[in-house]
C-alpha cells in the first residue's frame, strides 16, 4: 500500500517536474505546431509566436495547453479543418483561426472536439470559418470569450458558430458570433449553460436548441438573426434575462418555442421582432417579467399550448399583443401590463377593474391573409375592430387578462 | 373696336346665342335690349371672356380674345349685380383693384367723390345696400379710364339723384370718344345715353341700327314707344317689360 | 399672382375659420400630449386625426371657400388677369393657409415635445393629405355649379377614400386570398391617398409586423427607400392630377 502511494506521488512529481514548454516561431527551432505537438507530452505547454501558420489539419490527442502569443494566425487555406482535438484537458487560447475548408459532408471546423473532456477554448478569434467551434460527445468544457465572424449568405454555404452535439456540462460564456448559419447550435446537450453571449446576423437562428434538457441561458443578446431563436423538443430549460431584438421576416421569431415543457421564460426583452414569442405545443411553462416592445405580434399562442402562465409582463407599442388560432383557452394570462388597455381602476389598487382582451380581431384576419396587414389602422378596420370588441364573434371570449396592471412594471428595480 | 363674328353659345341643348354678328365703333354708345333671357348678359360676358362662345370669334381692337386676357385692360365693366368679397371694406376694394390693374396714379375718381363713397371707405361690402353696391360697381367701371365701357343694367337700384350723376358721367365720357355698351330695361334712360340700338331676341340680333333710324321708321319720338311699335310690327310675341 | 394671393389670403384669414382650425388642432395635440406621456402613443392618436380629420376639414373648407370666392373670381375675371393665375392663386392660398394651420396646430406641439420616430412622417403625410384634398375639393367645385352639390360631392370623396375604398380592398383581399396579392394590393393602394399616407405611417409604427408580411416582395418594396419615394411620388400625383384636371375644366368654364 505504502509503495503504491509512494509510486503515485513519484509519478506525479516527475510529471510535474517534467512539464515542459515549447515555443513555435517562424525564426526559432520549432517552426510548426505539428512539430511541437509531436515533441510534447501530456501536460506540456506550447506557445505560438506571432506569424501565419499554414499547417493543414493539426490533430491533438494529448493534454496540452496551446497558447497564442500576440495572436498568431492558423490558416486553413480554404481547404482544411484546422484543429482536431481528441483528448482530455486541452486548452486553446489566444489564437486566430481563418479560412477553413467548406464541406457539408464532414462539417469542417476551425476547432473540432470529439469525445473529449475538460477542454477550454478561450480568447480566440475565428474569421471566415465554416464551423467555428464544433463539439461532439464532449463533457465538462468551457467555451469563453471567443469572437467568431463569418460572412454567410446562404444556409448551405456556412456552418454554425458554436456547434454542440451530444454534450454535457458545457459552459458557453461571453462569445461574440456573427454571420454563421446558427450562432449557437445545441442538440442533445444537457446540464449546460449559455451566458452573456452576443449572437448577431446569423443566416438562420441566433440560437438553435433541440432535445437539450436541463439547460439554462442567461443574459444573451440575439440580434437581427434570419429567424431569431428556436428552442424545440426540450423540457426544463430556463431562459432568463436575454434580449431578442429586430428579428424580422415572414418566418422570423424573437423566440420560437416548439414542444417545450416545464420551462421558464423570465425577464427577457423582446424588441422589434416580427413575432416576439411563438408558442407551439408548449406546456407548463411560466412567462414572467418579460418586456415586449414594438413587436409585430408580441405573443403568438397556438392552440396546441396549454397550462402556461403569463404573469407580470409588460406589453407596449406592439402592433398586435397576442394572436391565436383557436378558441380554446387553456393558459392563464394574469396581471400583465398592456398599453392598449383602456379600462379604469376605481378602487385605485393598480389593477384594472375590467378585463383586457389581448387578442385583436384583425390580427386573426391577418393571420389568415397576410396581405390584409396593409389595411391596419385604417378607419374601416378600426370600425370592425370596435364592433368586435363590443360583441366578440371571432376572438376567443375567454382569452383575457382579468387583472391587468394599470402601470408598467419596473423590472430593472426588482431584478437588480 | 369690338367685332362679333358668327358668335354662338349653347349650354347643352339650350341655344343662348346664335350666329351673332356686329361691329361696335369707337365713340358710339350701344343700347343692348331684349326680353329676359334673350342672351344680353351672356353676350356681355362673352365679350369679357367670362363665357366662352361655342362657335365664332370675338375681336377687340382687331385681336381675337380667345385665350387672351390683356385686352380686358381696355374694358371697364359694371355688372348687373355687383358681387364683391364680403369681408372687404370699400377702400380696400378700390385699393385692391388699383393694385391688380397695376395702376394707382392715373385713375378717374370722379364717381367715387360724386357718390360720396370716399366718406364710407371703412364700410364692409356685406353691410352695403344694393344701391351702394351699384355705386361701387359704377365707380370701379370708370376708375381706369378704359376706352370701352360695358354697363349691365347700370341704373337699376340707384336713387334718382345717383342715376342722374351716373348718366352725366356716361354722356361726358361718350362725348370724350369712348365706346359704350349699355344693357337696360329702362328705355327712357337709353334714349338719352345711346346712339345705337341692338335688339336681341332668342339669341339672335333682331335689330341693329341707330336710334334715330328706329324712330324714323316707327314715326315715334320716344324710344319706348318706338320699340313697342317695332315689336308689334314684327309680331314678336314677347313684350318688353317696363 | 402674388398680389392676388395676398388678397385671397387676407380674405381667408378674415373668416377666422383657419384660426379656429389652428387652435382646434393645437388644443387637441396639446391635450393628447398632456394625457399621455408616451410620445409614440400620441403620434398614433395624431395619426388618426391626420387620416380622418385633416382630409375632411380640408375638402369641406376648400369647397365652401371656393363658392364663397365666386364673387372675387368673377370680379377678377372682368379684369386683365389670366384665368389660370386666378385659379392657381386660389389653390395656393387655400392650400398654404391649411398647411400653415397644420404646421402651427400639430407641428409646433410635436416639435415642442420632442421628435419621436414617425413625427416627421406624420408632419409630411399631413401636409400632403391637406394638399391632396384641397385638389379634390377644387375638382368637386368645378364639376358642379351648385354649392350644395359640390359639398355633397366633396363629402363623398372623403367618405369614399376613408371608408368605402378600404372596405372594398379588404373584400378583394379576402375573396382572392388564395392568390399572390402583394403586387396587386400595392397597386390598388396607390389609388387611395389616405391609404398611402397610412402605410407611410405604418412603416414607422408597425415596421415589425410589416416585415412579417409574406417575405421578400413587401419587405423589398416598402421597407426600402423606393417604397417611401413611391408613396410620396404617388401622393404628389394625387395633388397634381385633380388640380390639373380641375384647372382644365375651369379654363373652359362659363361663369
Amino acid at each position: 500500500m505504502k509503495i503504491i502511494v509512494f509510486c503515485s506521488v513519484l509519478v506525479f512529481t516527475l510529471a510535474y517536474a517534467e512539464a515542459r514548454t515549447y515555443r513555435v516561431s517562424k525564426q526559432g527551432k520549432i517552426t510548426t505546431l505539428k512539430e511541437a505537438v509531436a515533441l510534447s507530452d501530456h501536460g506540456d505547454t506550447i506557445i505560438i509566436e506571432p506569424g501565419i501558420y499554414k499547417e493543414g489539419n493539426v490533430i491533438i490527442e494529448k493534454s496540452l495547453t496551446i497558447l497564442g502569443n500576440g495572436l498568431p494566425t492558423m490558416d486553413g487555406e480554404h481547404k482544411y479543418e484546422i484543429f482536431t482535438i481528441h483528448a482530455t484537458n486541452v486548452t486553446v487560447s489566444g489564437i486566430r483561426f481563418i479560412d477553413t475548408g467548406v464541406a457539408n459532408i464532414n462539417d469542417l471546423a476551425a476547432i473540432k472536439i470529439l469525445d473529449s473532456k475538460g477542454i477550454k477554448i478561450q480568447h480566440n478569434k475565428f474569421e471566415n470559418t465554416f464551423f467555428g467551434i464544433y463539439l461532439a460527445n464532449t463533457t465538462s468544457s468551457l467555451i469563453e470569450k471567443n469572437t467568431l465572424y463569418s460572412h454567410g449568405i446562404a444556409e448551405n454555404q456556412i456552418g454554425n458558430g458554436i456547434h454542440l452535439w451530444k454534450c454535457e456540462n458545457i459552459t458557453i460564456n461571453k462569445n461574440n458570433i456573427k454571420g454563421h448559419r446558427d450562432g449557437i447550435y445545441f442538440e442533445f446537450v444537457t446540464n449546460s449553460l449559455i451566458t452573456n453571449n452576443h449572437s448577431e446576423g446569423n443566416v438562420r437562428y441566433g440560437l438553435h436548441f433541440m432535445f437539450s434538457h436541463n439547460d439554462e441561458y442567461y443574459n444573451n443578446t440575439f440580434l437581427r438573426n434570419g429567424a431569431g431563436v428556436a428552442v424545440m423538443y426540450t423540457k426544463n430549460v430556463k431562459m432568463i434575462g436575454n434580449t431578442f431584438d429586430e428579428n424580422w421576416g415572414s418566418s422570423a421569431y424573437g423566440l420560437l418555442l416548439k414542444d417545450i415543457r416545464d420551462s421558464e421564460v423570465t425577464n427577457n426583452t423582446f424588441f422589434k421582432n416580427t413575432i416576439g414569442i411563438h408558442l407551439e405545443g408548449v406546456s407548463r411553462t411560466n412567462f414572467t417579467e418579460n418586456t415586449f416592445t414594438e413587436n409585430g405580434y408580441a405573443v403568438r399562442l397556438q392552440a396546441s399550448s396549454d397550462d402556461n402562465v403569463f404573469n407580470r409582463n409588460n406589453f407596449s407599442a406592439n402592433t398586435f399583443d397576442m394572436a391565436t388560432n383557436g378558441s380554446l383557452v387553456l393558459n392563464q394570462i394574469n396581471g400583465n401590463y398592456w398599453d392598449k388597455y383602456q379600462g379604469y381602476d376605481l378602487n385605485k389598487d393598480g389593477i384594472g377593474d375590467v378585463p383586457f382582451r389581448p387578442v385583436n380581431m384583425y390580427a386573426m384576419i391577418v393571420e389568415r391573409i397576410p396581405a390584409a396587414i396593409l389595411l391596419w389602422r385604417s378607419f374601416f378596420v378600426l370600425l370592425i375592430d370596435r364592433a368586435e370588441k363590443a360583441i366578440p364573434v371571432v376572438t376567443p371570449e375567454d382569452l383575457k387578462d382579468s387583472s391587468p396592471s394599470m402601470k408598467p412594471y419596473d423590472f430593472a428595480a426588482t431584478s437588480k | 373696336m369690338i367685332s362679333l363674328q358668327q358668335v354662338s353659345k349653347h349650354f347643352g341643348k339650350l341655344s343662348v346665342l346664335s350666329e351673332v354678328n356686329f361691329n361696335l365703333e369707337k365713340g358710339n354708345s350701344y343700347a343692348l335690349v331684349g326680353p329676359n333671357g334673350s342672351g344680353k348678359t351672356t353676350l356681355i360676358k362673352s365679350i369679357l371672356g367670362m363665357v366662352i362662345p361655342s362657335l365664332g370669334k370675338i375681336l377687340v381692337d382687331g385681336e381675337d380674345i380667345k385665350d387672351h386676357w390683356r385686352y380686358r385692360e381696355k374694358i371697364g365693366y359694371m355688372p348687373q349685380i355687383g358681387r364683391y368679397p364680403e369681408n372687404m371694406r370699400i377702400g380696400q376694394l378700390f385699393d385692391m383693384m388699383k393694385n391688380i390693374r397695376g395702376n394707382t396714379a392715373n385713375t378717374d375718381e370722379e364717381l367715387i367723390r360724386a357718390f360720396n363713397l370716399h366718406k364710407i371707405v371703412d364700410k364692409r361690402m356685406h353691410t352695403l345696400s344694393g344701391g351702394t353696391r351699384q355705386k361701387v360697381s359704377a365707380a370701379l367701371a370708370f376708375l381706369f379710364h378704359a376706352p370701352i365701357l360695358i354697363l349691365d343694367e347700370p341704373t337699376a337700384g340707384l336713387d334718382p339723384v345717383s342715376v342722374e350723376i351716373l348718366k352725366e358721367k356716361i354722356i361726358q365720357e361718350k362725348n370724350a370718344g369712348k365706346l359704350f355698351m349699355i344693357s337696360s330695361h329702362i328705355l327712357s334712360d337709353l334714349d338719352e345715353l345711346s346712339s345705337h340700338i341692338i335688339y336681341l331676341f332668342e339669341g339672335k340680333v333682331a335689330y341693329h341700327d341707330t336710334i334715330e333710324n328706329l324712330k324714323e321708321q316707327t314715326q315715334e319720338s320716344r324710344l319706348g314707344k318706338a320699340m313697342a311699335s317695332f315689336i308689334k310690327e314684327k309680331a314678336f310675341t314677347h313684350a318688353i317689360p317696363d | 399672382m402674388p398680389r392676388i394671393i395676398k388678397y385671397i389670403f387676407y380674405d381667408i384669414l378674415r373668416t377666422r375659420f383657419i384660426l379656429l382650425y389652428t387652435v382646434f388642432l393645437f388644443v387637441c395635440t396639446f391635450a393628447l400630449y398632456q394625457l399621455d406621456s408616451d410620445t409614440g402613443k400620441v403620434i398614433m392618436s395624431l395619426m388618426n386625426v391626420v387620416l380622418m380629420a385633416i382630409p375632411l376639414v380640408s375638402i369641406v373648407f376648400t369647397t365652401i371657400h371656393f363658392y364663397n370666392s365666386y364673387e372675387f373670381i368673377e370680379l377678377m375675371l372682368a379684369q386683365p388677369v389670366n384665368r389660370k393665375t386666378i385659379y392657381l392663386s386660389e389653390y395656393l392660398s387655400v392650400g398654404l393657409s391649411l398647411c400653415f394651420a397644420y404646421c402651427i396646430g400639430i407641428g409646433l406641439p410635436i416639435v415642442f415635445y420632442g421628435l419621436a420616430p414617425g413625427s416627421l412622417t406624420l408632419l409630411f403625410t399631413g401636409l400632403m393629405l391637406t394638399l391632396v384634398f384641397v385638389s379634390l375639393a377644387f375638382l368637386a367645385s368645378v364639376l358642379t355649379r351648385d354649392k350644395a352639390k359640390a359639398i355633397g360631392l366633396a363629402l363623398l370623396f372623403w367618405f369614399y377614400f376613408s371608408l368605402i375604398f378600404d372596405g372594398l380592398l379588404l373584400w378583394i383581399i379576402y375573396t382572392f386570398g388564395d392568390y399572390p396579392l402583394e403586387k396587386v394590393t400595392v397597386a390598388l393602394v396607390a389609388f387611395n391617398p389616405i391609404d398611402l399616407a397610412r402605410i407611410m405611417m405604418l412603416l414607422q409604427l408597425d415596421i415589425s409586423a410589416l416585415m412579417g408580411y409574406t417575405g421578400a416582395f413587401f419587405q423589398d418594396f416598402f421597407g426600402s427607400h423606393i417604397g417611401i419615394v413611391f408613396s410620396a411620388g404617388v401622393l404628389l400625383l394625387w395633388i397634381l392630377v385633380p388640380l390639373i384636371l380641375a384647372t382644365k375644366i375651369f379654363l373652359k368654364k362659363d361663369l
